[in-house]
């Protein structure tokens, strides 16, 4: 039994898998195959302030090794999160990771503002959503607004803030030390790849939005060298994910930089995923005499 | 109760030109489930599991029947499996059919949305009517199935090569102006749901429909698999996979 205890901005996790925002609900649903207290911690569907429709469907497409999609942030807004979904999940010995997507500066620091009473552990700022208009990745492709967004942000937030960054970017490293910069206490990475899947009988894209995000194995090579970048380029933890569908696959973005993962699309097509992982890692740590699983983080040795 | 399961393909047959018919074992999740829910099949080879109606439950054989069209090469590649090997599934999913206890039903099916009818139907054995559509008399399938299960058939096919010749929506009305119904079934593609609702609407009968979309979890997590329904006089997005894949009619906008 290895150690597999993980501090991320100061929050430990009793272990260093987390389901992916977006990918888990608010656990409700995957509760129904292992209780939630399996899991490292997981981060909640990105919240913004008022309750949102999302895009209209198809939202989904499938593509080798992975999927698209255009959800466009539907949720209940955060007054549902606290009421409703928060009191839930803090029930289930498990940390909450607490995705916030705001369209505005203002209502990124409002939101996080909002959270500061609530039990959260920690704030995930989406600056980095493909499928909305305002803000999300507007403000995750420019520094110096990343760097903005993320100031006012922690100016009033009282919990640890991780910022989730786009890899729309043509530097992800330049983003990363501008947010790290701006006060940022822990980075995750990588948000979806934008991208388009055509209906060739119709000539018409498979999703109403146009285009969405991509996730799944196909966009983990593109993860890893992203966290290895920023890994090589700040002194903040890393929460790496993208693509993340086995154990081998969480070791190695560990190796690159990663102190913990997230693990989403790989969800739908085995729910179990994230348990597997991490009793694959255990094993795994115990078969190469690491005691504690931090000690692989970055250690990959580059040529 | 969600549940995955690796089970046992007992029985595969095709039923008609690109349909197949498999029974696999899977008690416990037989003994959850109620007609109108489907299973999440994977596939091997591609990273989305397919949706699939649950065409008949056996509780005391602990076995599902599951019926589908190879529509794309994900169904394709589903139809290679054969008996012996095992079919990866996550159900029961979704809500199924309301039932109206002691009451009377009218089924309606369009090609592959006959299948889920199976199930519903039987239930109400005699007192249901099941008025299944298809392109052509080669096309048609579970008839017999229907029959035995004590309901009362009728077939529809687009040229008149067996049964009536014309829609599903025009026997429904039909069957209505013969005898009234408690409830009606409907599943098929969106245009034969939007008539059935229609005639439902115009003879004041309930009637709850089955919508597709395409999905990632099947479970309600994702939010991927919406579908436009009004709630309280305002619109809102709906899942298919946990609202429905069943919705009351009157609740579903078919436009879009
Ligand atoms: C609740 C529900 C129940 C269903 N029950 C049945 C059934 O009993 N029998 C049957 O033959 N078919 C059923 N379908 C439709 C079936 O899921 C699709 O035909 C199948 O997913 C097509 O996969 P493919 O790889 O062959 O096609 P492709 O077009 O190659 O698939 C590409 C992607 O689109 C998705 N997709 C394509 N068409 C549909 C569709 N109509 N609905 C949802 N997703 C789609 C696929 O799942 C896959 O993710 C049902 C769909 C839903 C949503
Ligand atoms: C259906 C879906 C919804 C998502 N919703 C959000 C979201 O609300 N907020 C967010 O920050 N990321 C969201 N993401 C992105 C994931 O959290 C993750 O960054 C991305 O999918 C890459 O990881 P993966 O390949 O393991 O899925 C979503 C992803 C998917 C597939
Ligand atoms: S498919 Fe994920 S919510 Fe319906």
């Amino acid at each position: 039994m290895a150690d597999l205890r993980v501090t991320v901005a100061g929050v430990e996790f009793k272990n260093p898998v987390i389901p992916a925002s977006g990918t888990f609900g608010y656990g409700r649903e995957y509760e129904q195959f292992y209780p939630l207290s399996r899991l490292g911690g997981l981060s909640t569907k990105g919240t913004t302030l008022l309750p949102r429709q999302g895009n209209p469907g198809p939202r989904i497409a499938e593509t080798p090794s992975g999927m698209l999609n255009s959800v466009g942030l539907q949720n209940g807004g955060v007054r549902k999160f606290l009421d409703y979904e928060l009191p839930n999940l803090l029930q289930k010995d498990t940390r909450i990771v607490a995705n916030i997507a705001g369209s505005t500066i203002e209502e990124c620091a409002q939101l996080a503002e909002i959270l500061n009473g609530s039990g959260v552990d920690m704030i995930e700022l989406n600056i980095s959503c493909p499928n909305v208009k305002q803000g999300g990745a507007a403000f995750g492709t420019d520094c110096c607004v990343a760097a903005e967004v993320t100031s006012a942000v922690k100016k009033v937030s009282e919990k640890p803030l991780m910022v989730k960054l786009s890899p729309n970017v043509t530097s992800i490293a330049e983003i990363a030390k501008a947010v790290e910069a701006a006060g940022a206490d822990a980075l995750s990475l990588i948000n979806t790849i934008l991208g388009m899947r055509i209906d060739i009988s119709t000539r018409r894209p498979i999703l109403k939005n146009n285009v969405g995000g991509l996730s799944g194995p196909a966009v983990f090579p593109v993860a890893v060298r992203m966290v290895w970048q920023v890994y090589n380029a700040v002194s903040i933890p890393i929460m790496g994910m993208g693509g993340i569908s086995c154990c081998e696959d969480a070791i190695e973005m560990m190796m690159a930089g990663a102190s913990a993962v997230q693990v989403g699309a790989a969800i739908f097509s085995d729910p179990y995923a994230p348990v597997k992982i991490i009793d694959g890692m255990d094993r795994w740590c115990d078969e190469n005499g690491v005691k504690n699983i931090s000690e692989i983080v970055g250690t990959v040795r580059p040529w | 109760m969600y549940m995955q399961s690796s089970c046992p393909v007992l029985e595969k047959r095709a039923i008609a030109r690109g349909i197949f018919d498999y029974k696999v074992f899977c008690p416990e999740i037989a003994a959850a489930s109620v007609p109108g829910q489907f299973a999440q099949i994977a596939v091997e080879g591609f990273f989305l599991r397919r949706p699939v109606s649950i065409c008949e439950i056996d509780k005391d054989r602990g076995t599902l029947r599951f019926v589908f069209e190879v529509r794309g090469k994900g169904t394709e590649k589903l139809s290679h499996l054969n008996s012996g090997e095992v079919m990866d599934i996550i159900a029961p999913l979704g809500k199924g059919f309301r039932v109206i206890e002691g009451g009377a039903a009218v089924c309606v099916g369009g090609g592959i949305g006959v299948p889920p009818m199976l199930g519903i139907s039987q239930i109400y054995s005699s007192k249901a009517r099941v008025i299944s559509g298809f392109r052509t008399a080669a096309a048609a399938i579970l008839q017999d199935d229907l029959k035995k299960a004590g309901c009362q058939t009728i077939l529809c096919t687009d040229d008149g090569t067996a049964g009536i010749r014309g829609f599903v929506t025009d026997a429904l009305r039909t069957e209505l102006q013969s005898k009234k119904a408690d409830i009606i079934y409907a599943c098929g593609p969106l245009p034969m749901l939007k008539g059935v609702a229609a005639a439902a609407q115009e003879y004041d009968i309930p009637c709850e429909v089955s919508l597709e979309q395409r999905m990632a979890c099947g479970v309600g997590a994702c939010l991927g698999c919406v579908c436009r329904t009004v709630k309280d006089g305002s619109e809102i997005f709906s899942h298919v996979c946990k609202d429905g894949p069943v919705f009351d009619s009157r609740e579903v906008i078919f436009d879009g």
